[in-house]
């Protein structure tokens, strides 16, 4: 059911990319891009994808695409769309199965110096406390009842019971918590699958890195993140686990089931949606919403574990170490956010799968301690090269529902990636380049080889360049805990 | 019987997540093999005994929803009650409903090793057809 024919695309300017509109698209796809990135996103299916999300009903302005996109399901990963709330639809595959899939980062009082003789101790005393790898369960044992209030009280749970600080519910995105969540509206599956996950990173992606700030490119920014040259920080980059795969998984089925109702015809049914006002789409919402806010508390659990860790390993007070929460962002998400558009205020649904919020200084939804630079945007790069702290812009509300780009974006599938490990020992040849990793799953090192991703510079130069966000920090990887 | 399963499908390159090839002489033969090809994924299936057996029922609007419904009761019994299975017999079959007895055993972490994590099986550009005497699908998981 994919569209015919070959796609045009055009080159507006340096950084954007458009695909004008042809049958069956409602608005154009727009995609930011440089000319080498857009090469290899030629490559793949991406752009096609792109021009689908486009027909979808009531979507605004374009289908937008960030320069780390590539091939997903449905929507490209790496997408951003914005639907108006009347006759605009809600997608479960525009915001993927590992729902608030998202990375937080943490800053310590701790320089080089003070850890670089301990960072294959540090990593290994992460990799066996921090439960991870392939179907990883934790050590949280939850009854339904303590389920269903993680699923409305999101990070805020994980405070309450002991797990993290009060101050970093007011450095997450939402304060952790979205608050329509419902958890009537989830499947016994759905709360069976989260029952035993909650405090595990996963696999595949995810992982857990201790860094160091490389360089700074805005010192303003900088000092208000508490960042500075030479600082150690640490990185969690997690999900809603099984939960969330489960809540995407029911609803894609629900839909699917209703989508002869609607008259709408989809070019791919991983596109499958439900109108942002009907049951179906308000249910979806509400279910979803549920799975964010379990990815907020397993991340929260997360951070409490790795501070524990951390101050144990180093034998330091929480007070030397001084480990704040800089920032967590969503990648998987749809929220009903208020942007202004010909001129008028709006309140619509954007959807951002595998891209980020950017909000800018003076937004309302931006921490007050954070209000004058903009809200912190963090960009993981792949395990051997480097990551970004950004900061949000005006110029992303003008063009991209304030959206940007949410790390590295994969070049290589999992099997090339895979074949060309072979007779290689990446563990090893990080720890030539510096880097101590450490993985539970076999496949995993090979899989996430950084040659397997995009160069996450050449991504955040292009967003940097077109405004959407603007470069902030360099961080690069110490020590990698991968699931 | 193994070596005729395994290459009863072959896997496909997609950026991100995994697709594959599927293979069938019939309709049951595709499906069999697709329920094969899911666990020769997520393990080394030589080390997978049967010890138990377990009825299921799958459901769709098409072939090509019947086939995800069949990997998505699979991967339930899976990632929630622990099971991996080997062998698969399917007793009744129309383009909507499907009936098997599937055989396995619970995961033992001493003898099996989990090699991936697949979260579902999507359906992004899902194929059930019968191309000249051969049945094939095409499904992309993600991971």
């Amino acid at each position: 059911m994919e569209i015919k024919g070959k796609l045009t695309i055009e080159k507006v300017d340096d950084y954007h990319f458009k695909i004008p509109c042809s049958e069956g698209m409602q608005v154009p796809g727009l995609i930011y891009a440089n000319q080498k990135l857009i090469d290899d996103i030629k490559l793949d299916e991406s752009l096609r994808q792109v021009a689908n999300v486009a027909h979808l009903p009531g979507i605004i302005k374009y289908s937008l695409a960030m320069p780390d996109m590539h091939w997903g399901y449905g929507f490209p990963i790496g997408g951003v769309a914005a639907f108006d709330l009347e006759e605009g639809i809600i997608s479960p595959g525009g915001v993927g199965y590992d729902i608030n899939c998202g990375c937080r980062i943490l800053r310590t009082d701790l320089t080089l110096p003070d850890v670089r003789d301990k960072m294959r101790q540090l990593v290994t005393a992460l990799f066996r406390g921090i439960p991870s790898g392939v179907g990883s369960t934790g050590k949280i044992k939850l009854n339904v009842n303590e389920e269903k209030r993680v699923l409305r009280k999101g990070a805020r749970w994980a405070v309450e019971k002991g797990y993290g600080d009060m101050e970093d519910l007011e450095r997450t995105e939402d304060k952790g918590v979205m608050e329509d969540a419902d958890p009537e509206v989830v499947s016994q599956r759905a709360l069976e699958r989260g029952r035993n996950q909650l405090g595990t990173l996963g696999s595949g992606n995810h992982f857990l890195e201790i860094g160091v700030v490389d360089e700074i490119y805005d010192q303003e920014a900088a000092r208000a993140f508490d960042l500075f040259e030479n600082q150690i920080v640490v990185s969690i980059h997690s999900g809603s686990r099984g939960f969330g795969y489960q809540v995407c998984d029911d609803f894609i089925k629900a839909m699917l089931h209703k989508t002869g109702k609607m008259n709408i015809e989809l070019p791919d049914r991983q596109l499958v949606c439900a109108y942002l006002k009907s049951e179906m789409g308000k249910k979806y919402y509400a279910g979803m919403a549920c799975a964010a806010n379990y990815a907020w508390a397993n991340r929260e659990v997360l951070t409490h574990w790795t501070r524990e860790i951390l101050e144990k390993t180093l034998n330091l007070s929480p007070g030397d170490l001084n480990m704040n929460l800089v920032y967590d962002v969503c990648h998987n998400i749809a929220k009903k956010e208020v942007h202004t558009i010909d001129g008028k205020e709006r309140k619509v649904c954007v959807h951002r799968k595998g891209a980020t919020r950017a909000f800018p200084a003076g937004h309302q939804d931006v921490p007050k301690v954070y209000r004058e630079v903009g809200q912190p945007v963090l960009i993981p790069g792949d395990m051997g090269r480097c990551s970004y702290v950004l900061v949000g812009t005006e110029k992303a509300m003008e063009e991209t529902f304030g959206s940007t780009c949410h790390g590295a974006g994969r070049l290589m599938s999992r099997t090339k990636a895979k074949k060309s490990c072979r007779g290689r020992s990446i563990a090893q040849e990080m720890e030539e380049r510096g880097i101590v990793v450490m993985a539970e799953g076999r496949a995993t090192l090979a899989e996430e080889i950084p040659e397997a991703y995009k160069d996450v510079s050449d991504v955040v130069e292009v967003v940097h360049q077109a405004g959407i966000s603007k470069k902030v920090a360099k961080l690069k990887p110490l020590g990698v805990v991968k699931g | 019987m193994d070596d005729m399963m395994a290459k009863s499908y072959k896997t496909f390159n997609h950026t991100a997540d995994l697709g594959i090839e599927v293979y069938g002489e019939d309709q049951k033969r595709l499906f069999i093999n697709a329920g094969f090809a899911l666990f020769d994924l997520i393990t080394d299936m030589d080390k997978v005994e049967v010890k138990t057996s377990l009825p299921l029922t799958a459901e769709g609007m098409d072939p090509e929803d019947l086939m995800v419904s069949w990997l998505r009761e699979l991967l339930y019994l899976h990632q929630v009650k622990g099971y991996l299975f080997r062998d698969f017999a399917i007793h009744e079959m129309s383009e909507e409903v499907l009936k098997a007895t599937v055989k396995g055993e619970k995961f033992d972490p001493r003898r099996h090793e989990l090699i991936r994590e697949i979260k579902a099986a999507t359906y992004h550009q899902i194929k059930v057809a019968c191309e000249k005497g051969v049945w094939i699908s095409r499904i992309v998981f993600d991971i």
